[in-house]
């Protein structure tokens, strides 16, 4: 490490993080981010790495596209964030297209948030409003964000270290993919909303199983419940279509879409609301408040991205890509069957599992240090979220496949002794 | 009220869209000649024969919409040629294999052929279909993807055919992606294509600034550049025929096909008796005054008017106040002089032939020489002799990489009622200032690994026959969990179509002839 790196990282310990600085130190990923590009990052000491982390898909279109920064910088020429109390051209050209997009015919409303979490408290606020009831459930170790409603959603790791859990009884999580637990949950009639990442990312990508979303739908009609789908990570292309709650046949009331919206470039996150389920813009316009909340320049940018994401060859690349990654997984897999034994996959969205508690964690080291970056599921550490870009070439495919092997192959060697002779 | 989906922030002319578009569709097709080239030979075939099938289906439509949009050509003979490049271009390359690799005992060697993996292909407007149909089977068969700029003068029915052959390409099997075009060519966008290290090579047929510019890109780039075929009739000539089957050609889609016979070059001895049979064969000799309306006309202030490009001679000598009989073929232009100061010395794609009066035949190569210095160099020349040592000092001079001799230019040098390789796309060479000379095949668009051997007698060769060569078909599709059906593996396999029948035991030539029968019967010969 050169010593400017070691210096940034004490000045990072003083003034920003030092827990987080720290704990990454301690996994052995030394990462500073500075130059990045496309797929690639380069940490400040010139390393390079292949982003397959991508923050959730925030940079599904690569770093820094140029499209976008050309949106953004004609779009700076004619806007700021905008005034968010008045009608504004972007928001309402934002909605439009987020309208003709949408998962369900009746969504009509776009609400904006400033960032994920946000946009998640919009959309429970929206159900307690439209309902009139208090109860929200969601799965265990499901992610929606930090934020006052969202963070009770989750893992209570983040909200008991704040005094933020549920204390009301108000937040019921299920266990995933159990639909006898949700019928429980929901059987009350007391329950205003089911929020639902439609593949629970950061706890690692565990497929929904066949029906279980649509039935989960169905609950929610027989009780009275709204869903809710966080389409956060899983939507703009991902999946195969912009939004993969319909891949599995679901007409969410409210979804909520962030990270990859703003492109990477300007933070935006928008809440998609049925007319059903839009009462509160009627009945108090000012009911949600946000400075920052769809700004303007993001609206431009996200416009961008959705105009990019529709694109014909988007949709060919998203298919060889998951394609050709599979394929080659697959190959991994075989060579490392002890070790590597599973792969979620729903598009470019994929979950790599291994037969160890922690084994997500030493694949990722091994991976960083062999020039790929991807992150280990915070909330299951036997997986590996594994998510390529929408424009992947081939060429950055098959890099990514060869440095895979080899990573992969050491961390089982870290935690499972001398590698064994095969064929 | 509907949702619009509107631009407030229009970005769509600036560097950065127009590169991120090219990046796409390029990317697009970088993949599909990447899964492309797991296939085998029977399955690419497969392909092959089922968008040549759709080729032959839409030629009668897509002759009529392309002389209707672009006012060139005859729709007769363009259907003709659009048939031409379907079946008969697949059954001259049959034979060939373009897939598997090729053992040679004897020199101890193997070649494994690599496809180039990108073409992009600039398609001309005087015929725009035939060159789309040639250039996207030369690519399949060669398993390349290929991505097509139509000359915008064509762009619809291009479009339109481009689209119906990528369809009939991917319901037979074919990777998504293996033939795009760009709906909207402009010159900037072009460009991207051009320039990008994504584009493995630029296939450029045309007289455009766009060819131009393919060869000044960074891609390596094979092109025509224009022709501007010097013809020279000997006296030793058969001047009845020659005359014949000079009208024959410049008469054919009126002139739209660049191997063209541009200047006429013939002896004073001769120049009576030729004018003669020219008439005979409906061709209108021009005086002097006419000449100059034709010059006027077909080189105005602003250059050469394209408004003229593939029309017939009678509708031209109307154009121009020129009175000519019913049923002229082709008008003839005696001019004085050959090069700068002779504007109808130039390449003029209608039936016009400029007509020229030499003393010796040194003058006449000499004067054939000049016509390819003012343009169409590494082209196409005829000569009409009954002389070899003729026809062998005139191709040894003339800087053209096919000289045609005692037939049409026009079909005779694209490989119609010759044995060059049939084509829409003429390799100009080094004259023309390209890289490659002959008649562009699908042999153009692959090169070969060479495994060598020692050559060694105590180094044995290995048995290589049977030997897998690793086509594993097209990837398999990957699960989309949870999605009903989608569970495990679905490998798409196509059913390979049967094959197209070849004519049984038809061999080249006689396929060459029945081509040539072909085309005469099209020109009621
Ligand atoms: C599925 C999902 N929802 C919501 C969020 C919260 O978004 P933000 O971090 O922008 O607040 C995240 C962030 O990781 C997420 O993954």
């Amino acid at each position: 490490m050169s010593q400017a790196k070691l210096e940034f990282l004490d000045r990072s310990r003083a003034f920003w993080n030092p827990g987080k600085t720290q704990d990454w130190q301690d996994m052995g990923v030394d990462l500073v981010i500075d130059r990045r590009e496309g797929y690639y990052l380069y940490d400040m000491d010139g390393r390079r790495l292949i982003d397959l982390h991508l923050n959730g898909g925030t940079y599904n279109l690569g770093h820094r596209n140029a499209e976008l920064v050309e949106a953004l910088r004609a779009g700076a020429e004619r806007f700021d964030m905008g005034n968010h109390h008045f009608p504004a051209l972007a928001r309402t050209a934002l909605a439009e297209a987020l309208a003709a997009c949408a998962p369900a015919p009746e969504m009509v409303y776009t609400a904006y948030g400033s960032g994920g979490g946000e946009a998640i408290d919009i959309a429970l606020k929206t159900a307690r409003h439209a309902t009139q009831k208090r109860k929200i459930v969601s799965i265990v170790k499901a992610y929606h964000g930090h934020t006052g409603l969202a963070v009770k959603t989750g893992d209570d790791r983040f909200s008991k270290l704040f005094l933020s859990e549920d204390t009301q009884g108000e937040f019921i999580q299920v266990p995933f993919n159990d639909l006898n637990a949700m019928e429980d949950a929901l059987r009350g009639r007391d329950v205003a909303a089911v929020i639902m990442e439609t593949i629970p990312a950061t706890y690692g990508f565990p497929m929904p199983k066949e029906g279980y979303l649509p039935a989960v739908k169905r609950l929610c009609e027989r009780y009275d419940a709204l869903y809710i789908a966080d389409e956060v990570q899983t939507g703009l292309m991902r999946c195969g279509e912009i939004w993969a709650c319909t891949k599995y046949g679901i007409e969410p009331d409210i979804m909520v879409t962030g990270k990859g919206i703003g492109g990477g470039m300007y933070p935006i996150a928008c809440v998609l609301i049925t007319e059903r389920c839009g009462g509160w813009l009627k009945e108090d316009g000012f009911g949600h408040i946000s400075t920052g909340g769809g700004a303007e320049l993001g609206c431009i940018v996200a416009m961008k991205v959705l105009e990019m994401v529709q694109r014909p060859e988007v949709r060919t690349m998203v298919r060889n890509i998951s394609d050709y990654m599979r394929a080659g997984l697959d190959q991994i897999m075989a060579e490392y069957p002890d070790f590597f034994i599973g792969i979620r996959q729903h598009g470019v969205v994929m979950g790599l599992e291994f037969n160890h508690e922690q084994g997500a964690k030493p694949v990722m080291k091994h991976l960083y240090d062999n020039g790929v970056w991807a992150i280990f599921s915070t909330l299951d550490p036997r997986v590996l979220q594994f998510k390529p870009g929408l424009l992947m070439t081939q060429a950055e495919c098959e890099e990514v496949l060869r440095r895979v092997e080899i990573g992969v192959g050491l961390a089982r060697d870290e935690l499972m002794g001398a590698r064994r002779r095969h064929g | 009220m509907e949702p619009q989906v509107r631009t407030l922030v229009d970005i769509s002319g600036s560097p950065a869209a127009l590169k991120g578009r090219a990046d796409l569709v390029l990317e697009r097709a970088r993949w599909a000649a990447e899964i492309f080239q797991r296939y085998d030979r029977d399955l690419t075939m497969a392909i092959v024969d089922a968008v040549a099938a759709a080729a032959h289906g839409n030629a009668g439509r897509y002759a009529e919409w392309a002389v209707k949009e672009t006012g060139f050509g005859v729709v007769e003979h363009k259907r003709h040629k659009n048939e031409m490049t379907a079946f008969p271009l697949v059954d001259f390359y049959r034979d060939e294999d373009f897939v598997n690799p090729r053992i040679d005992e004897a020199r101890k060697m193997v070649e494994i052929p690599r496809p180039a993996g990108v073409i992009m292909a600039l398609t001309p407007s005087t015929n725009p279909i035939a060159t789309i149909n040639y250039k996207i089977l030369i690519s399949l068969m060669t398993r390349n993807a290929i991505v097509i700029s139509p000359h915008p003068a064509a762009r619809e029915c291009s479009v339109d055919a481009a689209r119906a052959l990528a369809q009939a390409a991917v319901e037979a099997g074919a990777p998504d992606g293996v033939i795009q075009i760009i709906e909207d060519p402009t010159i900037p966008l072009v460009e991207q294509f051009m320039g990008s290290p994504k584009t493995s090579l630029i296939l450029a047929t045309g007289g455009t600034a766009m060819v131009r510019s393919a060869y000044s890109s960074s891609s390596p780039a094979i092109g025509v550049g224009p022709g501007n075929a010097p013809v020279f009739v000997d006296s030793s000539a058969d001047l009845s025929k020659a005359a014949k089957r000079i009208v024959e050609s410049k008469s054919f889609d009126n002139s739209a096909l660049c191997t063209n016979e541009s200047v006429l070059i013939t002896l004073a001895e001769t120049d009576a008796r030729l004018r003669q049979c020219f008439k005979q064969a409906r061709a209108h000799v021009c005086d002097d005054d006419d000449v100059a309306r034709l010059r006027r006309y077909l080189f105005h202030d602003r250059g050469f008017n394209i408004e003229c490009i593939g029309r017939d001679a009678v509708w031209i000598a109307q154009e121009c106040g020129i009175r000519v009989p019913d049923g002229t073929l082709i008008l003839l232009a005696p001019v004085g002089q050959i090069g700068v100061e002779e504007p109808l010395s130039r390449e003029k794609l209608c039936p016009v032939l400029a007509y020229h009066t030499v003393n010796s035949r040194r003058q006449a190569i000499a004067q054939a020489r000049a016509v390819l210095r003012l343009a169409g160099a590494g082209h196409s020349a005829a000569v009409h002799t009954g002389d070899e040592q003729v026809a062998m000092q005139f191709a040894a001079a003339v800087e053209a990489y096919r000289v045609v001799v005692n037939a049409p230019c026009t079909q005779g040098a694209a490989g119609f009622q010759t044995a060059l390789a049939p084509t829409f796309t003429i390799g100009t060479g080094f004259f023309g200032r390209s890289s490659v000379g002959e008649n562009i095949g699908p042999q153009h668009l692959i090169q070969w690994t060479r495994l060598a051997y020692n050559s060694d007698a105590s180094e044995p060769f290995g048995h290589y026959h049977g030997l897998s060569s690793g086509f594993s078909g097209p990837l398999p599709e990957a699960p989309a969990d949870g999605v009903p059906g989608s569970n495990g593996y679905r490998t798409p396999s196509p059913s390979p179509r049967p094959s197209q029948d070849t004519l049984p035991g038809v061999t080249r030539d006689e396929l060459r002839r029945m081509i040539a029968e072909e085309l005469r019967a099209v020109l009621g010969k």
